[in-house]
């Protein structure tokens, strides 16, 4: 078992180690003479040629790329002129925290609406209910959450002005605050993931009501919430979490549409904020931690499987 | 079908009276009519699809949206079709409860098996954590379990096919219940492993007192190890009587086509029944079993015999029912 | 890390292609009325960005300061925009900009993933590990972060966009041509070919290639929606296509910031997406459940 989880770790490493090429090589394709930039309107073929060297620009590629590499694993990814800041203090201080606890709330959210929404869909198979979540199910999937976003700001916070339009406050410093902020952000995020996860549920949960062990613990006498929540649920975990780690890309793209609807500084509005002024180092560096925060967490759930469903654990 | 089984020393445990299953426009069962005395063990048998487990099922109340007509008395509980669902889930696992088919499969994967045990105990006895336990180690030890104690903290799937049988055993004995329904309980073993599941239920059932409903689709096995014998063939009883009765001196064609079989598997040549279940949309307004009968009369088709007991005669007792028009 | 589609790949046997038409049960227009609803709004929609110019009542682009930020009225049914501009006319507009994109991009993204999953599954060995790997890599990017990668180096403009968001979405048709192709790859008819020394190209071409086209034909038509959303999306971020071009992810962001007093400025265009998107979906999931033998329920 520790043999094949180290495996999946190597596996792990060899895409980011291509995410990291292809990240570099995105650089290297910008438009616009780095040295030039640097140098202004006016300079020596000298001075060019120094700075060349300087920067290791006359090295081959991969050399380059190795150099960057270097750097980049200690955490020197470079300045933002916009930001006017060292670009992995920004990112890893500033956007990254935004970025999870939005993510991270939305998660929860959905977890802890879509669930239940799916379980009793399930339970109440074939019914109104069943078939009223099953639509809602299909629009929250297909609705664009930037629009969902704009139409939650305008009846919430404009007409019903319960909640705040905009704007960001931590909640590790002010807890109850930052959760008031966070929640029209967070009904917006999830409301995709709320859809899925209740389609998901339903989906599994009729399935695993039909095996032989859920009637075996209906015949010695469980309560049939306890044959839902316990002997059902327990069984839908795995492809559950499996599902989620997949869907995390989409949450990850859902949180720059967000943070762009209700002005979070997050990773998002880094992102697009780089484009529009064209820093590409700043680009790299949020594609760079996309994909990582993506591996990673789809390699803990791969890790997680013999804790999810013990028959992946060796036999005795 | 008025008379019934009147010659009971005790009053019967459990009475179905014209036990009728739906399932859609399939009868899967037809006026079924058993009873079961205290502490008697008895023997369903016939092929798949015959409609055993459903009885056991239909008993148990758990066949989901089938239809069921008829009644299920439990002595001291009245009729099991007119309890409320919350009412009937306080009988399961203490007065009435079932072993499955296939253990592995009828064991929760995600949890250890000495947790399975562990809560039934608590809920149907009333132990506190400790003492459910202690309990449930005594219980392995009795169900033959070697090293219960580090069973406790296996999950099914590291058991092998008898270990996984003799804890659900040990669950459904956790209640004491008055009535245990085994459904085909040693099918997906080895043959080596069934005589020891059969004999274990059957010894601790009868230490405990309790009656017990067997579902087989081996007439030898039923003969040596039950009480009495129910014949079943299409979602009907057939024959019934005492199992030595049944076994020697059956009446019914198709419980001679049963037995032949049993004989047939001991030189080797494994056959079924000869022909196979006529499709429920094609089944015969008379005798189900007139489309593959090797006696069958004119009369059989098109009208249906009821189950009669047999005349006392001198060598034939009197609770031996069969339902055929042309007997052996 | 592997990373495994939620959903299954679409594959069909071979012969399994032309006898979906013959299968004599009742029209699928009849057996499923949300799909058939969904598939005339779809085609609603592309009627509308055909015959735009006659269509629409007004120019998309044309600013009339007098009647800014009107709310929808008989003359302008979905009201004006902050510069006047008819919003109506540019929802209608914005459909043939959201249909071009979606369909461009959606063949752009099929046609990489075409050459990539063929080599990724033909190559076998290490080449075919490495590929794996490279499309593992590409996937761990959600394609609207991919897009906004391209973007930051192509720039803005309709064009970029397209190629941008086709770019983005190679990984995951790549994904599935390699699992098709690894289905046709064990059928006993490549080996027999290559027993007969077969021009190994010729068997690509011959036997390989048809029994991909069509699952990946159906990933096409189920892909576009969320082509247009990503695409709309780069919009909205306000790096996608640039005013005045009447997109509807830019008409959004343009209304988001008058949400509190013209809140139809986002709420017409917005709508007029999600009914495409939600169209398409249906029509999607139809064509999933129709196609693929593996969700088909009744052979």
């Amino acid at each position: 078992m520790l043999l094949q989880a180290l495996g999946k770790i190597a596996q792990t490493l060899v895409v980011l180690f291509f995410v990291s090429v292809a990240s570099f090589g995105l650089l290297k394709l910008a438009p616009g003479d780095p040295i030039q930039i640097m140098l202004g309107s006016e300079y020596s073929q000298e001075s060019y040629d120094s700075l060349k060297t300087e920067l290791g620009l006359d090295q081959p590629f991969l050399v380059q790329y190795a150099d960057w590499a270097v750097r980049f694993v200690q955490g020197d990814w470079g300045t933002s002129y916009v930001a006017r800041a060292e670009i992995f203090t920004y990112a890893f201080k500033e956007a990254l925290p935004v970025t999870l606890t939005l993510a991270s709330f939305s998660l929860a959210f959905a977890i802890l609406i879509g669930v239940p929404l799916g379980v009793l869909s399930a339970v109440k198979k074939d019914t109104i209910f069943d078939a009223g979540s099953a639509v809602l199910a299909l629009t929250g999937t297909a609705f664009p959450s930037f629009l969902l976003g704009i139409l939650l700001i305008w009846f919430f916070a404009v007409k019903l002005q319960l909640f705040p339009v905009m704007g960001y406050v931590s909640p590790w410093e002010n807890f109850w605050l930052g959760i008031y902020h966070m929640i029209l952000p967070g009904l917006t995020l999830s409301t995709y993931f709320i859809a899925m996860i209740t389609r998901l549920t339903r989906a599994t949960l009729i399935e695993v009501m039909e095996q032989p062990y859920i009637t075996a613990a209906r015949a010695r006498g469980e309560p049939s919430w306890r044959v839902v929540w316990v002997h059902g649920v327990r069984n839908i975990a795995m492809p559950l979490v499996t599902i989620l780690g997949l869907q995390l890309g989409v949450l990850l793209q859902g949180t720059v549409l967000t943070e762009t609807v209700f002005n979070l500084p997050g990773i998002g509005q880094m992102l697009t904020s780089a484009v529009l002024g064209r820093e590409y180092l700043v680009v790299q560096a949020g594609v760079m931690m996309t994909a990582a925060l993506f591996i990673g967490v789809n390699l803990l759930v791969d890790l997680s499987y013999p804790f999810l469903d013990p028959r992946l654990r060796a036999r005795k | 079908m008025t008379e019934r089984m009147t010659d009971m020393a005790l009053p019967p445990v459990l009475t179905l009276r014209d036990l009728t299953v739906h399932r859609g426009a399939a009868k899967i069962l037809d006026r079924v009519n058993l009873s079961l005395g205290q502490g008697e063990t008895l023997a369903l048998v016939g092929e798949s699809g015959a409609g055993k487990s459903t009885i056991a099922v239909a008993i148990m109340r758990l066949l989901g949206t089938a239809k069921v007509a008829g009644t299920i008395e439990l002595a001291g509980e009245g009729d099991l079709l007119a309890l409320t669902e919350r009412q009937m889930v306080k009988l399961r696992g203490q007065r009435l409860s079932m072993i499955f088919q296939d253990a592995g499969a009828a064991l929760n994967p995600s949890y250890t098996v000495g947790r399975q045990l562990s809560t039934t105990l608590r809920r149907t006895q009333g132990l506190s954590t400790a003492e459910a336990r202690k309990r449930a180690i005594e219980l392995f030890t009795s169900v033959g379990i070697n090293d219960p104690e580090g069973r406790m903290s296996a999950f099914p799937h590291q058991l092998s096919g008898g270990m996984q049988q003799r804890v659900m055993v040990a669950i459904a004995l956790a209640g004491s219940p008055d009535l245990l329904l085994a459904d085909e309980p040693t099918s997906a073993l080895d043959v080596t492993i069934q005589a020891q599941i059969v004999r274990l239920i059957l010894t601790l059932t009868r230490e405990r007192g309790a009656s017990c409903i067997f579902v087989l689709h081996d007439l030898a096995l039923a003969s040596q190890s039950c009480d009495r014998i129910a014949v079943l063939y299409a979602g009907q009883v057939v024959e019934s009587g005492p199992a030595h009765d049944v076994l020697e001196h059956h009446r019914h064609p198709y419980t001679q086509q049963l037995k032949s079989c049993v004989l047939e598997i001991g030189t080797k040549t494994l056959t079924a029944p000869e022909g196979t279940v006529p499709s429920h949309a094609q089944m015969p307004p008379g005798c189900r079993f007139s489309t593959r009968c090797p006696r069958a009369l004119p009369r059989c088709a098109g009208e249906a015999p009821p189950l009669v007991p047999l005349r006392a005669t001198a060598a034939g007792p009197l609770d031996h029912h069969i339902a055929c028009w042309n007997p052996e | 890390m592997s990373i495994q589609t939620p959903e299954a790949p679409t594959t069909l046997p071979p012969t399994a292609a032309p006898d979906t038409a013959n299968r004599s049960r009742r029209s699928v227009f009849v057996r499923r009325p949300f799909f058939t609803i969904a598939l005339i709004v779809a085609v609603a929609y592309l009627v509308a960005a055909i015959f735009a110019p006659q269509v629409a009542p007004f120019d998309p682009v044309q600013q009339d300061f007098n009647v800014m930020m009107q709310p929808p009225t008989v003359g302008h049914l979905f009201g004006t925009d902050s510069y006047g501009q008819d919003i109506l006319s540019r929802v209608i507009y914005g459909a043939r900009f959201a249909l071009i994109i979606g369909i461009f991009a959606v063949l752009i993204g099929a046609a990489g993933g075409l050459v990539i999953g063929l080599a990724a599954g033909l190559s076998g060995g290490g080449s075919e590990w490495a590929l794996m790997r490279l499309i593992d890599a590409i996937l761990a990017l959600p394609s609207l972060i991919l897009a906004v990668a391209f973007i930051a180096i192509l720039g803005q403009g309709v064009d970029k966009v397209v190629i941008a968001v086709g770019l983005s979405m190679i990984g995951p048709f790549a994904r599935t041509v390699r699992g098709d192709v690894l289905q046709v790859r064990v059928q006993l008819f490549i080996e027999a070919a290559q027993l007969m020394s077969i021009p190994y190209l010729r068997v690509v071409w011959r036997h390989v290639l048809p029994n991909v086209i069509f699952p990946l034909a159906v990933q096409v038509t189920i892909r576009i929606s969320e082509a247009i959303l990503v695409s709309s999306s780069l919009s909205f971020l306000g790096i996608g296509v640039t005013p005045p071009t009447p997109d509807w992810g830019l008409m959004i962001a343009e209304g988001r910031d008058f949400v509190s007093f013209a809140p139809w400025m986002s709420a017409m265009p917005g709508f007029a997406l999600a009914l495409l998107l939600i169209a398409l979906t249906i029509v999607g999931d139809g064509i999933r459940e129709e196609f693929d033998p593996k969700l088909r329920k009744d052979p």
